[in-house]
């Protein structure tokens, strides 16, 4: 088995015989869907574990406050 | 046979700790499969003696093409096992796979339009193979859109795995279209029973991306099935314990 590469030079592998803008225009939105169903989820869990350390940080200072009420009130 | 598994499997915390070591596995072997699955595909196969150089959307096109309809048989099956056994990892399964799907749908319906130019001179035809690819576009779009209908993730969760359900009626129909009504896309070209119509030289890259295409599927499933583990298990304290961990 050997492979040969197909074209006489870069810019015939650019053109294509003139297919060349279907081809690449193909590819390029192949890479940009693969790349954002590879980014999405990486990005969705960015946020989420932001918004659960928020409300973590609030949940402690709720809590800080109410013993601080309770210790106030005796 | 020990069932153990199919019952730690109902625990997401389970779950998302036993995948953690199988991402970047799937991330380096998908990457490389890809990458050279599309070298191979665009400059060293050969050129189709018909078609010349617009047959190289083809590694694209069948693997995606591919994609879209397993991620569809993924998403109906858990969807099922969401309605039966209420499983939640099943329902949580069954919405990770409805974007991912649609993506992929989408893909393969636009790199076949742009074949379809060059090949038939036309970017769309009402074809049935075309026509049952857009039903299957759309059914995945309800599937997301149910999702987001209900205040309850219960209702929400049983609406979509009903409607996955019902569409998989349109699976067979994607599959024989091209037998049934011979029109204009051609019929497969990969076949299971018979000898495939495509030369070896041709046929190794688009089997490279096809294998690539599934381990990049099983890849982002992965990890939007783990990033919606965490959302829905946000209050237990251990993903409290990990959003800790990670923002330290």
């Amino acid at each position: 088995m050997e492979l040969v590469f197909q074209f006489e030079n870069l810019s015939d592998f650019l053109t294509m015989s003139g297919h060349g803008p279907y081809v690449w225009a193909c590819y390029i939105i192949g890479a940009l869907c693969l790349i954002y169903l590879a980014v999405s989820p990486l990005r969705s869990r960015k946020v989420l574990l932001r918004e659960i350390r928020r409300l973590q940080r609030i949940e402690a200072h709720e809590k800080k406050q109410r013993e601080q009420m309770a210790a106030s009130t005796n | 046979m020990d069932w153990t598994w199919f019952h730690r499997l109902g625990s997401p915390k389970w779950f998302y700790e036993k995948t953690n070591a199988w991402i970047p596995w799937l991330a380096v072997i998908s990457i490389s499969l890809l990458l050279i699955g599309t070298v191979w595909g665009l400059a060293f196969a050969p050129a189709d003696f018909k078609q010349g150089n617009s047959y190289r959307i083809i590694y694209l096109h069948v693997p995606a093409s591919f994609l879209a309809l397993a991620g569809y048989y993924i998403m109906a099956i858990s969807g099922a096992i969401g309605l039966i056994w209420k499983m939640k990892l099943a329902d949580m399964v069954m919405k990770s796979a409805a974007p991912i799907g649609s993506v992929l749908t989408f893909l393969a319906l636009v790199t076949g339009a742009i074949w379809g130019k060059p090949t038939w001179g036309t970017w769309w035809v009402w074809d049935a193979r075309i026509t049952s690819m857009l039903v299957l576009f759309f059914l995945y779009l309800g599937v997301i859109a149910l999702q987001e209908a209900y205040q309850h993730q219960d209702t929400a969760n049983k609406a979509s795995a009903v409607l996955s359900l019902v569409g998989t009626v349109n699976i067979p129909i994607i599959y024989k279209s091209v037998d049934w009504w011979y029109t204009l896309h051609q019929p497969a070209t990969l076949k299971l029973t018979s000898e495939s119509t495509i030369h070896w030289s041709m046929l190794y890259p688009l089997l490279i991306m096809i294998a690539g295409f599934y381990c990049f599927y099983a890849l982002v499933l992965l990890q939007r099935t783990r990033t919606e583990i965490l959302s829905r298990e946000k209050k237990t304290k251990w993903v409290k314990a990990l959003a800790e961990e990670k923002g330290s």
